[in-house]
This record gives C-alpha cells, structure tokens and sequence, in this order.
C-alpha cells in the first residue's frame, strides 16, 4: 500500500470525474449570468444546499485530519471536531438570515451595503482573498501528498489535475457545477463513513464503549524504539493529551478560532445566496449542521476503529502523519475495493473544497474589485461574466502554481491560520455591519485590516512558525545529554526573544483586536449617510428585498 | 407606516434576543468543555463506564470527556432545531404579516 499506482481508486475517481463533468456539461448551459455563476440562480433548495454546505465543509483536512488525529491520540481529535461543529449553529442564529436578505452574490455586498462602497469592498476582497488563498494552499500541497500516497501519482501531476479538474467545474458549471459536485461528494463520503463506522462497530458488538475499552486495554507495544511512548496507548486515549492543546490559552484561542473562523469563511457564505429566501437559508444551516455533526461523530468512532484495528505503528509506517487512518482502516475491514473507493472519495473531497474556494475568490476579484471599485458598479453582464471567469483562470493558476510550490512545506498550520484570518477579519466586520447602527466606513477598514494583518504578524512570530518551521530539530529519543541541552537552550532563546508570541493561535486577541478597532475608529469618526442607512438595513435584512415574495 | 416600523422594529428585537439567548448557550457549552479541557484535565479524564476488552478483562471504556464532547455535538443539533422551529412558525407567521401590510 502506498507504494506502486491503485488502479482500483483510479478507476472510482474516472467515474466520480466523469459523472461531474457530465453534470458541468448541463451547467454550463444554464450558466449565462452572474446570477447563475454566484448563484445557481438562487434555485438550490434548502435541504441540498445543507448537503452542499457540509459538502463544501468537510474537506480532506477534517476527514482524513480528524480521522488519523483521533486514531494517533484518541480523545483530542474532539477537541477539532466539536470546534468545526459549533460554528454551525452561531451562522444560523447571527448571520444566515440577514446575510441572504441584504447581500447579493459575497458577503462584502452585506459590510458594504450602508457604507462607502469603494474602500471597504478593498479591504473586504483583502480579507476574503487572505483566507482563499491561505485554505488554498493548504488543500493544494494536502491533495498532492495524498494523492501521491493513496494512488502513487506523482506529486506535481496530482496538483496539476487537481487544478484543472477544478478550473473545468467553475469555469463552465460556475455555481450550479460546484453546488452539484459538493453534494454528490457529501453523500458519497456520509456514505461511506457510514458503512465504516458500521463495519466497525459490528465487530464490537454495536457499542462504541467496548471499542474505547478495546483501544484502551492495548498494552505497550514491544517492538516500539526505547523512549518512544507512542505506542503505549492505554487508558490516556480516552483522556484529554498535549498533542492538540499545550497550554490552557492555547486551547481557548484555538476554540474561539475554530468556531468564529467558521462563520467568516467566505466560500461557505456565498452558499446562502444559492438559496432563493431567508427562510430557505435557515433550513440550509439547519440540515449542514446535522449532517457534519453526525460526520464527526461516525469519524471519531472510525478514528478509534484503526486505532484498534490497524495500530498507530503500521498508520504511521505508511507516512502521511496519520492522514492514511480511514483509507487504511477501510482496507483492513473490507478490502481493496472499498479502499480503493474511499481513496477516491478523499480525491473528490479536496476537488469539491477547492472548487468552492476559487468561485469565492472570484467572487471577490471579479464582483467586489472589478465590477464594484473599478467599474464604480456599472458594467454590462457581459463583460461581469468575462471578469468572473477570468479570474477563476487566474485563482486556479495561482492554486497549482502555489501547490508546486509549497511542496514539501508542513502546512498543517495554514488551516489553523485560515481560520484564525476568517475570524479575525471577516466575522467582526460582518456582524457589526449588520447589528450595529454607529459601523462606520472607516472602522470597516481598520476592522477588517487589523484583523488579517495581525493574525499574519502574531502566526509568524509565534511557535509554529518560530520554533516548528524556522528553528532547530529536535535531536531524536536517546541522543547525547549535550545534544538535548543545546536544543533545549536553543528553543530557550528563540522564546526570549523580543518578538516571540506565546500562543499558536492568536485569535483570541486578534478578534477581540479586531471588533475594538472596528468600534473605536466609529466612534471616533461618525458617518451620517452610515447611521441614516441602518434602519434600511434593519427593515431589509427581516423582510429581504422589497420586491417579489418576501417572506415565501 | 409608523405603526408597521414600531412592530418591524420589534420584530427585529426578538429575533435578536432569541438569537443571543441561543448563541449564548452554545458558547457556553463549547467552552465549558474547552475549558476543562484546559484547566480540568483530571475530571475529564474520569471513567464512567468499562466494558470487557478482547481478553475479557472488565477496562475503562468511557471517559467523561468523550461523554461531554459528544454532548456538546448534541447540543448543537438540539439548539439549531429549536431556532429553526422557533422561525419557521412564529417568527415567520409575523414576517408574512408585516409584508402583508406593506402590500
């Protein structure tokens, strides 16, 4: 495994390629406005919008990340999965509503309704594209090491095909195309954990506590190196370790990150503006949050399985850092043919996440920069068109050329950054745009760039950065006494370091940062046009737009 | 028109108010858990349940930490029916009115 070309997972991910581009073709002749390359024509129902919001979601990262956290370490891999999860709920209740009602196709069109158009579509676009292309990258160089173990494909190539696949989807099918490709995925891959988890949990008699007590009564492992405490699991798989979480603030910023980073993602914002009401909208976050909260509870259980079933030596033996959990799993308790299909669902899972991500940064090229700033929001819907698909060209040029790029790179923390710039730059800014009445113009902007330039600054003088990227490795279990001093003393003097900050997730002091700014810029500059346009918003964002069926 | 702001306005007022009520929970629940995650590792790590391993011998099977982890998913289920349920009646049935009266 590993080594050597999967035909069986190659031959799956032909059809699932297949299947789509079929499903493009279709697209692409209903795709003749913005309003149908946004926004699907706002024709997505709310219970397929849900799948298509968990589709677009559950990406490589929480599948395969998740997965093989929870088969390394057991209980800390909740830690993620109940962060990811409880964002859902905080979109529904502050922003789903009123975002389908004020905006149009980017949640910049909601921060910009009431305030100056031109400087905060800048800043917002900034914001988005920091998150794009940070997610970006990270799911790029994620697909071309995966690919390359789950199907033996050479790197490059893998990013390569990645890449155009997902030009061809947005390109022609523009919004209809992903919002399909994200929900056949959602249901392949719930399908498929599904019928794991079952398989599983079948083996110990339908009751997850006796597979926990399973994991939890495996001894140490004899032929583990000397030192080595990896392969002891025991009882300490059930408690909360230090591999996620180091120090108590650490695991507070990481929370605040996780769950506020969720509600400024800008790709899972676009999706309420396929839906054709508010009412809809709801229903869409109802249904997300119930299929990914079930996806994390059936992954912590498969997480356990391969703990028990295939052992954390031989997850590791395959490289990968644990990501090969489920995929392995899957070999190990039904065979070829179904590791084979769930390699090639991991494949479609990356591709559905990529393709969301680049029709939100060409949202933000082509809707919020060129036809709002450039074009002061006058431009014929031809040209709107041209500027929407040449800059997915250009997003998905830059998405393989920052693949290649990044090869090699540890970019387990561009997801954490990710988050951490959503939270920090876009949620503050949006919720105070809506709900309150003093947002002005400038505060907006200083929000908004505070919030993406801070978290970039802290994340780089941090630990992740500081000690994991650019310090010294650490000496391996059982070097010299000398050797482990000189590193120790090392890693001593990068934290006394003038600079040095503490925490790996700044979020809790770059968000909060960021709504201070926000509110002290508008109170120091007050707008009139800003605060004489809220009771519209007010009066928009319960009734939707003025015409046609309100509340229907 | 005066009459239609007032009861937009308070309209508006409610479904802020549920919408803080229910967001305040869920903040509470996340970080009450996080934050024994945090500082209150060893309650956490408390047994509440053992089943026998594959040898038949009687192991710990049940953290209260996993117990809390999979409450705090269920919370979130049990927090977006309730507002769903909550605007698909009530909040929507005012809507409809108000955009009745502005015809």
């Amino acid at each position: 495994m590993g080594a050597g070309t999967n035909y069986t997972a190659i031959l799956f991910f032909f059809v699932f390629v297949g299947a789509t581009l079929v499903i493009t073709y279709f697209a692409a002749r209903q795709t003749k406005t913005t309003e149908h390359f946004y926004a699907a024509g706002r024709s997505i129902t709310g219970f397929q919008n849900g799948l298509a919001l968990a589709g677009d979601y559950m990406s490589a990262a929480s599948f395969l990340g998740i997965a093989g956290l929870v088969a390394m370490n057991g209980f800390d891999g909740l830690i993620y999965s109940t962060g990811w999860l409880v964002g859902w709920p905080i979109i529904l209740f502050l922003i789903a509503e009123p975002l389908r009602n004020l905006g149009k196709y980017t949640f910049t069109d909601v921060v910009a309704y009431r305030l100056q158009q031109k400087p905060v579509r800048v800043a917002s676009a900034i914001g988005t594209m920091c998150v794009v292309l940070t997610y970006l990258i990270a799911q790029m160089v994620g697909s071309g090491t995966l690919i390359k173990l789950l199907f033996g494909l050479d790197y490059t190539l893998s990013v390569i095909i990645v890449g155009c696949v997902m030009m061809i989807y947005v390109l022609f099918g523009g919004m209809i195309a992903t919002t399909w490709v994200q929900i056949i995925k959602a249901g392949l891959l719930l399908g498929g954990a599904t019928v794991m988890a079952v398989i599983v949990l079948s083996k110990f008699g339908f009751n997850p506590i006796n597979l926990f007590a399973q994991a939890a009564s495996s001894g140490c492992d004899p032929a583990a190196p000397t030192g080595s405490q990896m392969f002891c699991y025991g009882q300490k798989v059930l408690e909360p370790g230090t591999k996620v979480v180091t120090g108590a603030w650490d695991a507070v910023s990481l929370g605040m990150a996780l769950m506020f980073g969720t509600a400024g993602l800008p790709h899972i914002l676009m999706r309420f503006y396929t839906v054709p009401n508010a009412k809809a909208a709801r229903v869409s976050v109802m249904w997300a949050t119930i299929w990914i909260g079930f996806f994390y509870l059936i992954t912590f259980i498969l997480g356990f399985g391969a703990m028990v079933l295939v052992g954390q030596k031989s997850i590791l033996a395959v490289g990968g850092g644990g990501n090969m959990a489920a995929p392995m799993l899957a070999q190990v308790i039904a065979g070829d043919v179904f590791f084979g299909f769930i390699c090639a669902v991991a494949f479609a899972t990356i591709l559905a996440v990529v393709a969301g991500l680049t029709l939100a940064g060409a949202g933000a090229l082509s809707h919020d920069l060129w036809v709002n700033v450039v074009r002061g929001g006058h431009a014929p819907q031809h040209e709107q068109m041209m500027a929407a698909r040449a800059s997915s060209i250009i997003l998905a040029v830059c998405a393989i050329l920052l693949g290649i790029v990044f090869e090699g790179q540890n970019v387990a923390y561009m997801v954490g950054l990710t988050f951490s710039i959503a939270a920090s730059a876009n949620f503050p800014a949006l919720v105070m745009s809506v709900f309150w009445k003093r947002f002005t113009t400038w505060g907006a902007v200083c929000s908004i760039m505070f919030g993406a330039l801070a978290t970039l600054l802290l994340i780089y003088c941090g630990p992740t950065i500081q000690i994991d990227l650019l310090g010294p490795k650490a000496p391996p279990a059982g070097s010299a006494p000398e050797l482990v001093a000189a590193y120790q003393a090392a890693i001593a003097a990068i934290k006394a370091q003038w600079f040095y900050f503490p925490l790996k997730n700044p979020c809790l002091y770059t968000m909060t940062g960021a709504f201070l700014v926000g509110i002290v810029v508008s109170l120091l500059g007050p707008e009139r046009a800003a605060q004489e346009g809220f009771a519209e918003v007010e009066r928009r964002a319960v009734l939707g737009e003025p015409r046609g069926a309100a509340a229907e | 028109m005066h009459e239609m702001e007032a009861r937009l306005h308070a309209v508006a007022a409610k479904r802020w108010r549920v919408a803080i009520w229910l967001s305040a929970m869920m903040l509470t629940a996340y970080y009450g858990f996080i934050l024994l995650v945090a500082f209150n590792k060893p309650l956490l790590s408390t047994v509440l349940s053992t089943a026998p391993n594959a040898a038949g011998v009687m192991t710990p099977g049940l953290s209260l930490g996993i117990l809390l982890g999979a409450l705090v998913i269920v919370t979130a289920w049990v927090l977006t029916l309730v507002y769903t349920f909550w605007a698909n009646t009530k909040y929507d049935h005012e809507i409809h009115e108000l955009a009745h009266l502005r015809g």
